[in-house]
């Protein structure tokens, strides 16, 4: 199976490109505010969470460690989320042209991947204003951890996508559990917090979505960041094999499910 | 039917005992039903239906081989599944050759995109990159007649206007094996020439066609053979005279069942009353109760209730089941007023095709805009021909003259 041949490789940038057009129609400053989110976003944080809360803890550099951390997430919820309906959105497609029905969720992934490009050149900006020492052996690492990340994030995509055609609960289901997921990682607290108060707090770091985050401001903003590896040693591999355990499940699933997806959708 | 395989490189779709059911249990649901169903599974599971089954014939290469059959006999599910859509609950189907992926005209036009971005979605889904489309989009756009609307959104066009890019769009598909679903349903009379134009260019060319319509006429006219769908069984696999008959054959029963159930309704009623209660009491009748014989006449009668001794003029306009307009007349016309009477009768001589028709009947009064009484499809009827193969065909027999 070809799983991006030249016709595939057109359908989908094809796609991607209708999307971003229809996004950006009837809207003044069109591609710009894919940009211009990241910006405003990372100045309000850095409002509510330097500024009026001080939740850095001992945190050098917290305004990167914060926004690495919101990045990634958002990162992971825009490609979760917007795979829900990817397979019903294209429903018109399913039901009237064979074209191979992953498709649909790479597409809807495209438009999280420029956003979080866009969001990594902002991040960039700020970690040198900000004089974030950047060690370059570490830097080197990043592009594996992304992989994951877009591996997980796939995985899940992929799950959500098949089943949203049988069950239109998933979408609130998801929407619930990644709220919860959300205060279960520690994105906007440092794990310093809740290690001082739970010791067993360690094993939050069992998520694949945190382990990647605190592994990516280990490399890129700080080595303060206690990541899966201090603190669980050899359990730390968990994350990375439930990544892939993840993908490949969720694949097989929307396999075995794509096949009905046209009289379903 | 029963085909060797002995010549099986000139087979460009194998259909091998192909099943297709569809089940409701998997259809839409929520998590609840999820849970709940679980012990009464195979209840639920029996509402389910088999669209096709057991279907099995092969189309040759070059074959122009057209699926017919009534609505709901299964013959687009079949289409969707040759072309991958569906996939068959049991059996096999083998395609030899690149086949076109989609059965319909204008897949994936977004309204809200503009005729040229259009253009360049529908072909990527056709497989065509950019920089081919970028080729030949002048061209596209020239045979669409469209050249001045290309930067008007699709939203704005007319749907004549639509399938006439699309169409344009879809010829340009290098497909071996074509998939073709009642394209002529669609588009007006010069779109329809050009779609001929298109069939005979693709049968000169050798391409594998296969055509589901509902339109023996094309049916008889391009194609080399056909199968024939009914209740999701296959009956028939044979020349397109032979399935035309055989289509016809059966479409009449069903008609003739339909006036026997209409004209039983008369008689209990004591009126054919198709009217709404604060109507006046309208009796429209036909002489047939079965389809009329071409040539021979059909007579309406209408009766209205003396309290309506305004009624000057009768008017009566035959259509189509495709609602072309075949004729129209009225008694003012003709000559005839209706002053102090209380009945009319019109006898037609039936110089039309096979197929279904519609009368619309009306009542006026001095002028054409005092509307009495008016019924759109008031009555139905059928025509047969004796003889529809090695014959005229079109709408209506013109007397000629061949020198």
């Amino acid at each position: 199976m070809h799983i991006l041949s030249k016709t595939n490789k057109i359908i989908l940038s094809e796609m991607v490109r209708t999307d971003f057009k229809l996004r950006y129609q009837n809207s003044v400053l069109g591609y710009l505010w894919s940009l211009l989110r990241p910006l405003m976003l990372s100045f309000i944080l850095y409002i509510v969470f330097a500024k009026f809360l001080g939740v850095k803890g001992d945190i050098r550099h917290y305004v990167s460690y914060l926004l690495l951390g919101i990045m990634t997430w958002t990162f992971f919820i825009e490609v979760t989320t917007g795979a829900v309906s990817a397979v019903v959105a294209k429903g018109d497609l399913i039901r009237k042209i064979s074209i191979p029905r992953y498709l649909t969720v790479l597409s809807s992934s495209a438009s999280a991947i420029i956003n979080f490009g866009l969001n990594m050149i902002v991040l960039a900006g700020i970690m040198l204003i900000t004089g974030v020492e950047i060690k370059l052996e570490y830097i080197l690492l990043a592009p594996i951890l992304l992989i994951q990340l877009y591996t997980l994030a796939l995985g899940v995509a992929f799950f959500l996508a098949a089943s949203y055609v049988k069950y239109r609960d998933i979408s609130f289901i998801w929407e619930v559990f990644t709220q919860m997921l959300f205060y279960l990682t520690p994105i906007i607290y440092p794990m310093s917090l809740v290690l001082s108060k739970y010791p067993a707090g360690k094993y939050l770091l069992l998520s694949p979505v945190a382990q990647i985050i605190q592994d990516l401001r280990y490399i890129l903003v700080t080595p303060q960041t206690q990541t899966a590896w201090q603190l669980l040693g050899p359990l730390a591999l968990v994350p990375v094999f439930s990544t892939v355990l993840i993908l490949a499940m969720s694949v097989r699933y929307f396999k075995k499910e794509s096949k009905t997806f046209a009289e379903n959708v | 039917m029963a085909r060797t395989d002995t010549n099986d490189k000139n087979i460009a779709v194998s259909i091998k005992n192909v099943s297709k059911y569809f089940s409701p249990t998997k259809g839409q649901g929520s998590i609840k039903q999820l849970f709940t169903s679980g012990l009464k599974k195979r209840e639920i599971k029996n509402k389910g239906y088999w669209a096709l089954k057991d279907v099995e014939f092969d189309v040759e290469e070059g074959d122009f081989f057209g699926i017919v059959g009534r609505n709901g006999s299964g013959k687009s599910t079949l289409l969707k599944m040759i072309a991958g859509i569906y996939s068959p609950t049991g059996g096999k189907i083998k395609v030899n050759g690149k086949l076109v992926p989609f059965i319909e005209l204008g897949v994936g036009f977004n309204p809200e995109l503009s005729g040229r971005d259009n253009v360049f979605l529908n072909g990527a889904l056709l497989g065509f990159s950019r920089k081919e489309m970028i080729a030949m989009y002048d061209e596209i756009v020239s045979f669409a007649e469209l050249e001045d609307h290309m930067e008007v959104k699709l939203r704005n066009y007319s749907s004549g206007m639509q399938v006439r890019l699309a169409f344009s769009i879809a010829i340009r598909t290098k497909s071996d094996i074509l998939l073709i679903d009642e394209v002529l349903a669609v588009g007006d009379a010069v779109f329809q020439q050009k779609c001929f134009e298109y069939f005979k260019k693709i049968k000169a060319q050798k391409k594998t066609v296969i055509f589901v319509s509902h339109d023996m006429n094309a049916v008889q006219q391009y194609c080399t053979r056909a199968a024939y769908v009914k209740d999701s069984h296959l009956i028939k696999v044979g020349t397109p005279k032979q399935i035309a008959r055989l289509y016809e054959e059966e479409m009449y029963e069903t008609l003739e069942l339909q006036y026997r159930h209409e004209s039983s309704n008369v008689s209990h009623d004591n009126d054919a009353s198709r009217t709404l209660k604060n109507e006046p009491i309208i009796g429209i009748k036909c002489n047939n109760s079965r389809p009329i014989k071409y040539g021979e006449d059909l007579i309406i009668t209408i009766d209205w209730p003396k309290n309506l001794n305004n009624v000057r003029n009768v008017g009566a306009a035959i259509f189509s089941s495709k609602d072309e307009f075949i004729h129209g007349n009225n008694s003012i016309i003709n000559k005839k007023n209706y002053k102090n009477k209380n009945t009319a009768k019109i006898t037609y001589n039936l110089m039309i095709n096979e197929g279904e028709y519609y009368v619309t009947v009306g009542l006026f009064g001095e002028k054409d805009t005092d509307v009495i009484f008016y019924k759109p499809r008031a009555v139905t009827f059928g025509v047969k021909r004796e003889s529809v193969a090695d014959s005229w065909q079109g709408l209506t027999n013109l007397k000629s003259k061949w020198e």
